[in-house]
């Protein structure tokens, strides 16, 4: 396994050290930070998140960090977002009037529909565990986030908002609730996110962060 | 299609994983590590800790416990008790937890819970309820840890609380608390009927058959257990077990 930091990104609302302990679990060194230039030095980069869109934006443009890391991002270093920090990839937001993201994965987050294609009327906080079902026909050019998972195991979802994709070779996995398909793990090149937590989701959330180590 | 959540919830008194009757009487149980530990090893989905005296005291004594928890926890945690400001459930957060459970602040402030909802986001906040029943098919809502009458009737709570931005209810009946008698079925019914969050239902479980009473004609998505966990009468994996084979949709765990 790679011997330089996890940079998790600290803009003062994500579940840190949750997300950190996680990661240590499967043998990473982790560094909570908020300075741009570690950021920018990064070799491998954990965005986290919980929380209002608008909000998470405005917290990493206080410290400095939107263009840090588009930077790092550029530079083809291995980047997971999870949950507020998988949404904040994408160009923009419908939460609380429409707010740019980081623009690094096409596409917008949307509310989830409160009724699904089949009629049933979706509770909203989407709270559980859900099945991950894999993309069939994605990108296999894209890195294996989802190696060793088995078809329909569960992960932790909770979220309100998910992300409409532009493009659906970035679609790895979603997940079915109540008819609707909310996409679960999505990628572009080795910038990767989760919709749900992985460092809540078991064994199988420790896989995926065990996978994402090793990109 | 949820899947039905299993809650194993720990309640807290100083270092001690402790159990009542009623939310009175506590006797300790043992180490909330030790439990917390094999819970998730037996494949719990979440976990709530409540701190039972904390109200009382107007403090919350968690922080260390669950700083020590998510060492090697990798699943959902609620922690409740004694939570009164936006600082409180910043620093619960920032010791690990996702989630915080608020009654008696909520009650004393319900703009404390829009303002938790706001700052965190809805899915951060349960709110809380100890229900007692005062007349037929009326409940009334109680704080400190089910001491303290505030006078509100429940169903109306609930309603008002979904509006404040709540993610979740805690649905706590202080009738069957610890009683081992089954879940309070129509309070289930009459909270899931009012509003469209998603409830927990505590308070009563004591045989795997209430489970199905509490998802089939509560209208629950969840479920917090406590004395038959913590007594040893069963485990989270039989409970699964006893859900998957009566057509309750569980998460698929080992």
């Amino acid at each position: 396994m790679n011997e330089a930091p996890v940079i998790l990104v600290d803009y003062g609302m994500g579940n840190l050290l949750s997300v950190q302990r996680a990661l240590e679990y499967c043998g990473a060194k982790v560094i909570q930070t908020s300075d741009p230039e570690l950021i920018r030095g990064a070799k491998r980069l954990v965005l986290p998140g919980v929380g209002a869109f608008h909000n998470g934006m405005k917290e990493l443009d206080r410290r400095g960090l939107v263009s840090v890391i588009k930077d790092v991002a550029a530079k083809d270093t291995p980047i997971l977002g999870i949950c507020l920090g998988m949404q904040m990839l994408l160009d923009e937001s419908e939460e609380f009037g429409l707010t740019n993201g980081l623009g690094l994965i096409s596409g917008r987050v949307v509310p989830i529909p409160a009724i699904s294609p089949s009629g049933e009327l979706h509770k909203i906080p989407h709270v559980g565990w859900s099945p991950l079902i894999k993309s069939a026909g994605h990108n296999v050019a894209l890195p294996n986030i989802l190696q060793g998972l088995d078809e329909e195991d569960y992960v932790y979802f909770i979220h309100s908002y998910m992300v409409a994709l532009r493009d659906q070779a970035h679609l790895l996995a979603t997940t079915n609730y109540g008819g609707t398909q909310i996409p679960g793990v999505i990628g572009c090149k080795r910038i990767l996110g989760c919709q749900f937590h992985p460092e809540k989701s078991g064994k199988t959330g420790l896989r995926i962060l065990n996978n994402f180590l090793k990109l | 299609m949820h899947t039905v959540r299993l809650i194993p919830r720990l309640d807290i008194k100083g270092p001690n994983l402790i159990k009542g009757i009623h939310l009175e009487g506590l006797r300790i149980i043992g180490s909330p590590k030790d439990h917390a530990l094999a819970y998730y090893q037996q494949g719990a989905d979440e976990l709530i800790y409540m701190d039972s005296v904390a109200s009382l005291y107007g403090r919350n004594s968690l922080d260390e416990i669950i700083r020590d928890t998510v060492e090697s926890i990798f699943i959902p945690i609620t922690v409740g008790g004694g939570i009164r400001s936006v600082d409180d459930v910043t620093r619960m957060l920032r010791c690990g937890a996702d989630k915080v459970a608020i009654n008696t602040a909520g009650v004393a402030n319900p703009g404390l819970l829009r303002e938790v909802a706001e700052r965190f986001g809805s899915q951060c906040l349960v709110v809380s309820i100890e229900a007692k029943e005062v007349a037929p098919r009326k409940w009334e809502v109680y704080t400190e840890n089910g001491r303290q009458r505030s006078g509100l009737d429940v169903v109306e709570w609930a309603k008002q609380v979904a509006d404040l931005g709540a993610g979740e209810i805690l649905l706590t009946s202080i009738d069957r608390e610890g009683t081992r008698r089954g879940f309070d079925v129509p309070l289930l019914r009459a909270v899931t009927d009012a509003v469209s969050l998603p409830v927990i239902a505590s308070g009563g479980m004591g045989k795997h058959v209430d489970l199905l009473h509490a998802v089939n004609d509560g209208g629950i998505t969840a479920v917090a257990m406590a004395d038959m966990l913590h007594y040893k009468r069963t485990s989270v994996k039989d409970i699964r077990a006893f859900a998957l084979a009566s057509d309750i949709r569980v998460r698929k765990y080992e």
